[in-house]
């Protein structure tokens, strides 16, 4: 089956990125030089939204794996970096596909809690321009002149907040959302 | 795989993805700046990964926005002339006070005011007499005063459940320091710990109302599954699964249950149960996870798990036992 992209999209904000961070883990686990890392994940996540644009995975969690797997299989073939560990470890990346990631924890983590111990992390002033736009609703303009200062500090502010956010977000399993 | 090269500026495009969606969220957006973004979108798989990650993660955090004072409609109102520092602050604004109940007891006819307790260890069942129960856990104080239309609860401190018998004219309220839980037909649970105050809803509804100085009424309305934690001025609620839920409320069994739970929070939790303290002597055996099922007062079977499945060292010390690597 072939997906448009706002399906794939869709796909792969709910079966992929609650992934990350168990594969953030894999990773780190696998891989010596973790100032790579950033790098492999938008990789993995590249590869599987390609293949995904083909044929979407039937089995999401073992795909992003593999392709992790792979990933750093083609890296120690070529050379780009020579990790003794990576190597001497790729047997054991068999098993830690099976392995259960944190994923399945179905603890629920309380989100607005990091949230706001993420947001205390960020520079003062970025973080207030954060506060006003995403909690305040202000608009852009609206933060500028509220702060006194440039719409493009604004921007700036805005941009690093939501990486920021977003990052801390990840490194945890999502809060699960279930029946009751 | 592809043509494309392996990725090796993912910061770099993480930034160029923030930068798009901070300009169409907060910015004058035209159709010329969304055709911009397809573009971009289109140009690499790179991008677009990177920008559909950062987008759904950035939509978790609207949950923020549930923190505005509902009244005023955020700009200009209630925070009007300075700028809110920080979440903290920001939440400040959802409180109300509990004090007023504190008048109610003195009222001669009617109501009766009582106080129940359970000590470390033990647990209570109270059933009173307009039809509602409260369990209480290990070491909790609640007063209560009910008749002549009054149905309060004060939390002293500690742990408790309320299966509440619903009386839309004589609403069942819960006060926890400055927080008032006011019952729309339900049962809930309440923790009370130093300053901080949980309360986890499993059936039916609760409004959760505060108060800080000056600030105008707040509230919040709690669902099944949901669960607030209020520290000092802040408010948080975020949505837990069922199971857990049960899983908070295995102490009216006697019995504690872990599912993947830091060490740290385990200990802790048996400390509430027991005169005999668990340390945790550093911070790596803190973090290590543990699952499992365990009475409240069986610390021997809790100590040989650390011991024997997850290979620490335990020393007993008197009154305490530590736990190190």
């Amino acid at each position: 089956m072939t997906l448009g992209a706002a399906e794939i999209d869709a796909w792969f904000a709910r079966e992929v990125l609650p992934l990350e961070a168990a594969l953030m883990q894999f990773l780190q686990h696998n891989w010596r030089n973790h100032s790579d890392i950033t790098d492999f994940r938008q990789e993995v996540y590249a590869r599987v939204y390609e293949a995904a644009l083909k044929k979407v995975p039937e089995r999401p969690k073992q795909f992003v794996f593999a392709t992790a797997r792979n990933l750093l299989i083609d890296c120690v073939r070529q050379g780009r970096v020579v990790p003794i560990e990576a190597a001497s470890d790729l047997e054991a990346l068999e098993v830690a596909v099976d392995a259960p990631g944190p994923e399945q924890t179905v603890i629920a983590r309380d989100e607005l809690r990091r949230l706001q111990a993420a947001l205390d992390r960020l520079p003062p002033r970025c973080r207030e321009a954060v506060v006003l736009g995403r909690i305040e609703g202000l608009s852009g303009r609206a933060i500028a002149q509220r702060m006194g200062i440039a719409e493009g500090t604004v921007s700036e502010y805005l941009k690093t907040g939501l990486c920021s956010l977003v990052e801390i977000l990840y490194s945890e399993p999502p809060t699960v959302r279930r029946k009751l | 795989m592809s043509e494309r090269p392996i990725v090796s500026n993912a910061r770099e495009i993480d930034a160029m993805a923030a930068d798009w969606l901070q300009r169409r969220d907060f910015w004058n957006w035209s159709e010329a700046d969304e055709a911009a973004l397809e573009a971009w979108l289109s140009e690499s798989v790179v991008h677009r990964v990177a920008f559909v990650r950062l987008q759904t993660g950035w939509g978790r955090t609207e949950r923020l926005a549930a923190l505005r004072p509902a009244s005023d409609g955020g700009i200009g109102g209630a925070w009007r002339g300075q700028v809110v520092p920080t979440l903290i602050r920001a939440t400040a604004a959802l409180c109300v006070c509990g004090v007023v109940g504190f008048l109610a007891f003195r009222q001669p006819a009617g109501p009766q005011e009582k106080v129940y307790a359970a000590s470390l260890g033990n647990r209570e069942s109270i059933n009173l007499t307009d039809g509602s129960q409260i369990d209480l856990n290990t070491n909790t104080s609640v007063r209560t005063l009910i008749g002549g239309g009054e149905r309060k609860v004060w939390l002293e401190h500690g742990e408790a459940y309320f299966q509440v018998k619903h009386d839309a004219a004589h609403p069942f309220v819960v006060i926890a320091g400055n927080r008032r839980i006011t019952d729309l037909g339900t049962k809930f649970l309440v923790r009370r710990e130093g300053d901080e105050l949980k309360v986890s809803v499993i059936e039916g509804k609760v409004q959760l109302d505060a108060a800080g100085a000056g600030a105008q009424p707040q509230s919040t309305e709690l669902n099944p599954g949901e669960v607030a934690i209020a520290k000092n001025e802040t408010l948080s609620v975020f949505s837990h699964a069922q199971k857990s839920l049960t899983d908070q409320l295995g102490w009216r069994r006697g019995v504690v249950v872990f599912n993947h739970t830091t060490l740290a929070t385990a200990v802790a939790e048996f400390n509430r149960y027991n005169d005999h303290k668990i340390v945790i002597a550093d911070a790596t055996t803190a973090n290590l996870a543990i699952g499992g099922t365990f009475r409240t007062t069986d610390l021997e079977s809790f100590i040989d798990v650390t011991q024997h499945v997850l290979g620490l060292h335990v020393v007993n010390q008197g009154n305490k036992t530590v736990i190190s690597r």
